[in-house]
């Protein structure tokens, strides 16, 4: 018997995530003891109190970079506090879009059209569980991009995954979809999360560790049974992928974007993607880098499908929150091109690239939240025609931000794609850049296919509206626009401040 | 005064337009010609400075912009860049005065599309001055939202679903060209540091293997052959010249399809030589084809605006071939022709919107013997028309003459193949002429009014340039002469010096 060693954690550097969990924690006290009236404005202020602090803890351990900050489980290095401050940044503005709480459902857990649900509906009950479940979430996520083991990678998976399963079902209108969502959600990602342990288990048999650096080491070794290295990369990364959805395990991502609440919607499609794909560039830029001939093959493979089917199937997208999730298919391949490329340029691009298209996503779904008719928002796109007619600069910020996801100069998303192309092609992937090219050809057809509607239709009569936008809502959508912009045109400080700053710590 | 201020003074106008309220459209209009006049005089200031005797590029400024992608904020002008500067900025007042009520039947007033055109005129300085290869991409890129809206808000039909077409094209092609720009900037890269100042990306080609530069080649010609347009990339051409209003039709046939021509000597040339010579077959060969199916489409035309648009394919072939004969002639020549066409277009352009507003309609066969009913109308339509083919005495001719003049001496055959472009050319312009001035009134134009001040003033100077520049063109060929020899022989070709067979 060995004897109990306490675990040494340095309780500065993990700051960040433990900020993020007491608040969360607080916030369920809240839900639990605060009188019902003044929930949604004590819960909102502490969770952007909470983030901004997590933040400021945050940018407390810049420099102070550290393998050992909790037993060798989580590593904490540039690349990782610069993840961390992308997740913790977009969830700040997409947390103020919690703030509209007639989108959420008022009787979650009763059954869609009982009697149950109609009362709640008709006492205008506002529940505001979600604050905290997103600060649970965001947790998760923070602590996913520094794992540095495969346990807490599992675990960090699920702290990050749980909430957003519940968060799904919680719109308010629409209550079966959004079920439906949440249900399917949660199957497949259970699913994805028995393949990842899978995976687990034969990285574990085959390198006899569970930590990145010792699966580098038993890579660079050579000696284990290279087939048990192989399905264990293979089933970890289905896990991964899935999570990113990168075909063919994307499925479930234009069901359940369009079914969860667009505020929702908004945090999950833009803070997801960087937790999951920093997840991403750790585990393949430092655990299996050695083996690099063997998994390139098979993720380009995966990214040229991914791109390429991303784009093609949103061309008959007749939905907007559709559309947008079968385009983050598309960015999704093109971001697995930065981490196939496998070198400093794919690190630093890839983050640019995911904190780019993470800003400009939240406020393209921020935007989708405003069009209204009485029954609730309009997703359908036939009836945003003539939106530029009626309010032109809600249409203008959308095709900005529509352009900004083509990646046409001046927006942050070109010099997204320009940087993490040249890092495929740097490594000798031609293949990836001219598909890559090839495909944001194809994208550009539906995002400008938007902007016609917007600007050269003529509105249809029905009833649809833009509601005016709270002053949350407001600074999220300015707030999204101006990053993207000053992304676009003058990039250098932050392209700098990444270069510098970028690495991993094997 | 530099580059970059001339390039703000539009972005100012468009600043200045956005703070008048929108009922007061005439003093938008009035701000709007008064800021393209100020942009013309401050170019042609400028241009008094201009050595014409230094083949390096001049008027250079370079700001970093984005260090650690090696990108700058590089502008400066040889011979062709300003020659087209020049004809760009001319061109924009006469626009605006041109068409001085064609926003109105548009989808977002008045104000909007001048602030199009202005933002539009900034972006056009800048592509034709950037010397960084990313400087001119994102100008290249750019340009294409304020004209898509110009196309699709202001113009007349299937307006929309052209400006869409041209849109999807040109994006198309950028996108090609963005990957052939990723491929030179992980090239420079690998050889001492990423660059993409044009001076030092023209080192590069002796780093690369043939078939490395054959493919970043076609990436940056087939996008510029969209924008030129060259047979077979050129089917966005007619129905977005047919939907424009006649001011935008001018912007984008008249100035933005020269951007597509300027590339190739620029970048193509410049940075590929090797490669440029293993195309150079295939080129010529689809230069002939524009030249003679841009010529044959435009015999049987229909509409005038797709008339013109069909002529514009044709002279965009004799100009590509000019481009690539490489013999100093041809090469001034072809820029020459760009300069011509601009203006030569621009009459035409002109005098058709004017007789298609009148008339309500754009088909040739509605209109005729308009020259008894609206003289100076007719007349400048004929003088437009007469400068379309070319005929000597107008300043199409000199350029004409120079681009098969200087293939002649390298590529015979071609030249010959290319004089038919003449002969057809006079068939396309002459036949609607007698059509639609000559012979009897028909129903329907007895009542048309003829060229009002307005549009005498538009007219006038556009006329004036043509028929000067054809009598005395050696101005202009005297800023781009060097220039253009300095290019032939930075891509190792000497001029053939002229042979005399039997005279023995």
């Amino acid at each position: 018997m060995g004897t109990f060693t306490s675990p040494i954690l340095n309780y500065a550097m993990l700051a960040p995530i433990l900020v993020v969990l007491a608040g969360a924690v607080v916030g369920v006290l809240i839900e639990a003891f605060a009188p019902r009236k003044s929930r949604a404005s004590s819960q909102l202020a502490l969770s952007v109190f909470t983030l901004v602090i997590a933040l400021a803890a945050l940018v407390r351990t810049r420099g102070t970079y550290s393998s050992k900050a909790a037993m060798n489980s989580v590593t904490f290095d540039g690349a990782g506090y610069l993840l961390q401050m992308a997740i913790l940044i977009i969830a700040i503005i997409a947390i103020l879009l919690l703030a509209d709480s007639d989108k959420f459902a008022a009787a979650p857990t009763a059954a869609p059209g009982s009697d149950e649900e109609r009362e709640a509906q008709a006492a205008n009950i506002r529940i505001t569980e979600v604050y905290p479940l997103t600060l649970f979430a965001i947790a998760g996520m923070l602590l996913f991009t520094v794992a540095s083991d495969l346990i807490t990678l599992f675990v960090a998976l699920e702290v990050l995954s749980l909430p957003l399963y519940l968060m799904a079902g919680l719109a308010r209108r629409r209550r079966l979809a959004s079920q439906e969502a949440a249900l399917k959600y949660f199957l497949l990602g259970a699913f994805a999360s028995a393949f990842f342990l899978f995976g687990v288990a034969y990285l574990y048999g085959y390198s006899n560790s569970i930590t990145f650096s010792g699966i580098a080491a038993a890579i660079t070794g050579g000696t284990a049974n290279d087939v048990f290295l192989l399905v264990g990369i293979s089933f970890v990364s289905v896990g991964l992928l899935f999570k990113v959805s990168a075909v063919p395990f994307h499925s479930w991502s234009p069901d359940v974007y369009q079914g969860s609440p667009t505020a929702v919607t908004a945090f999950m499609a833009a803070a997801t993607k960087v937790a999951a794909f920093g997840a991403m560039l750790r585990i393949f830029y430092v655990a299996f880098a050695g083996d690099v001939w063997q998994w390139r093959p098979m993720l380009t493979a995966i990214a040229l499908i991914t791109m390429v089917f991303g784009s093609l199937v949103a061309i008959s997208q007749r939905d907007v929150k559709r559309m947008l999730a079968y385009s983050s298919i598309a960015h999704a391949g093109f971001l697995l091109s930065g981490v196939i490329a496998l070198n400093k340029s794919g690190l630093d691009a890839t983050i640019f690239y995911l904190f780019a298209y993470g800003v400009a996503t939240v406020g393209a779904f921020a935007i989708v939240s405003l069009i209204n008719d009485s029954s609730g928002e309009v997703t359908d796109l036939n009836r945003w025609a003539g939106l530029g007619k009626r309010s032109p600069w809600i249409a203008i910020a959308f095709s900005f931000l529509l352009l900004a996801f083509a990646g046409i100069p001046l927006t942050s998303g070109f010099v997204g794609k320009f940087s993490i192309f040249s890092a495929a092609y740097e490594s000798g992937n031609t293949a990836i850049l001219i598909t890559g090219v090839l495909s944001s050809a194809i994208a550009a057809f539906f995002y400008i296919r938007v902007v016609v509607l917007m600007f050269f239709k003529d509105p249809v009569e029905d009833g649809t509206s833009v509601v005016i936008p709270s002053i949350y809502t407001r600074i999220t959508i300015l707030v999204s626009l101006a990053i993207t912009l000053i992304l676009g045109v003058f990039p250098a400080p932050v392209l700098d401040y990444i270069s510098q700053t970028a690495f991993f710590l094997r | 005064m530099t580059l970059t201020i001339i390039m703000m003074l539009p972005l100012l106008g468009a600043a200045l337009i956005a703070l008048i309220p929108s009922a007061q459209e005439r003093l938008v209009k009035q701000v709007a010609l008064a800021t393209t006049l100020v942009v013309a005089a401050a170019t042609l200031f400028k241009a008094m400075s201009f050595d014409v005797d230094n083949t390096e590029l001049q008027f250079r400024q370079s700001y970093s912009w984005i260090p650690s992608f090696g990108i700058n904020w590089g502008l400066g002008v040889d011979g062709i860049a300003l020659v087209l500067i020049l004809m760009s900025v001319i061109l924009a007042p006469l626009v605006i005065l041109g068409g001085w009520n064609e926003s109105e039947g548009g989808r977002w007033g008045v104000k909007t599309f001048y602030i199009l055109i202005l933002v539009l005129e900034t972006m056009v300085i800048g592509v034709f001055a950037a010397t960084d290869l990313f400087l001119f991409y994102v100008f290249f890129e750019a340009m294409l939202i304020p004209i898509y809206f110009l196309l699709g808000g202001y113009g007349s039909g299937e307006r929309a679903a052209a400006a869409v077409k041209f849109l999807l094209y040109s994006l198309f092609g950028g996108l090609l060209m963005l990957a052939s720009i990723i491929g030179l900037f992980v090239i420079s890269g690998q050889n001492g540091g990423v660059t993409f100042d044009i001076t030092e990306l023209s080192e590069l080609h002796t780093l690369m293997s043939s078939t490395t530069q054959n493919i970043l080649f076609l990436g940056f010609f087939i996008a510029f052959a969209i924008k030129a347009p060259l047979w077979p990339f050129h089917t966005w051409l007619p129905d977005a010249a047919k939907s424009g209003s006649a001011g935008t039709s001018i912007l984008l046939l008249g100035i933005l399809d020269k951007v597509g021509t300027y590339g190739m000597i620029r970048f193509c040339l410049s940075i590929f030589p090797d490669a440029s010579k293993t195309f150079t077959p295939v080129i010529i060969v689809l230069s002939l084809i524009s030249i003679l199916y841009g010529a044959f489409l435009a015999i049987g035309a229909k509409d005038i605006k797709r008339l013109i648009a069909y002529t514009s394919i044709s002279h965009f072939g004799f100009i590509t071939l000019g481009i690539f004969a490489m013999t100093t002639q041809s090469q001034s020549g072809a820029t020459l022709y760009m300069f011509n066409h601009g203006f030569s277009t621009a009459a035409l352009f002109f005098v058709a919107g004017w007789m298609i507003i009148r008339r309500g309609s754009s088909t040739i066969s509605d209109f005729g013997g308009l020259q008894r009913v609206t003289p100076i109308m007719a007349w400048s339509f004929f003088i437009a028309g007469l400068s379309g083919l070319a005929l000597p005495g107008l300043s199409s001719f000199v350029s004409e003459f120079l681009v098969l003049v200087g293939t002649y001496t390298r590529y015979p055959v071609a030249a010959i193949i290319a004089t038919f472009g003449i002969v057809l050319a006079a068939l396309y312009i002459l036949i609607p002429v007698q059509r639609a001035l000559h012979g009897e009134t028909t129903p329907g134009n007895e009542n048309l009014k003829d060229l009002n001040l307005r549009e005498k003033i538009t007219i006038a100077p556009v006329i004036a340039i043509i028929v000067f520049l054809g009598f005395y063109p050696s101005p202009l060929l005297k800023i781009i002469n060097p220039a253009a020899a300095h290019i032939v022989q930075q891509q190792g070709y000497s001029d053939p010096a002229p042979t005399m067979n039997g005279g023995k």
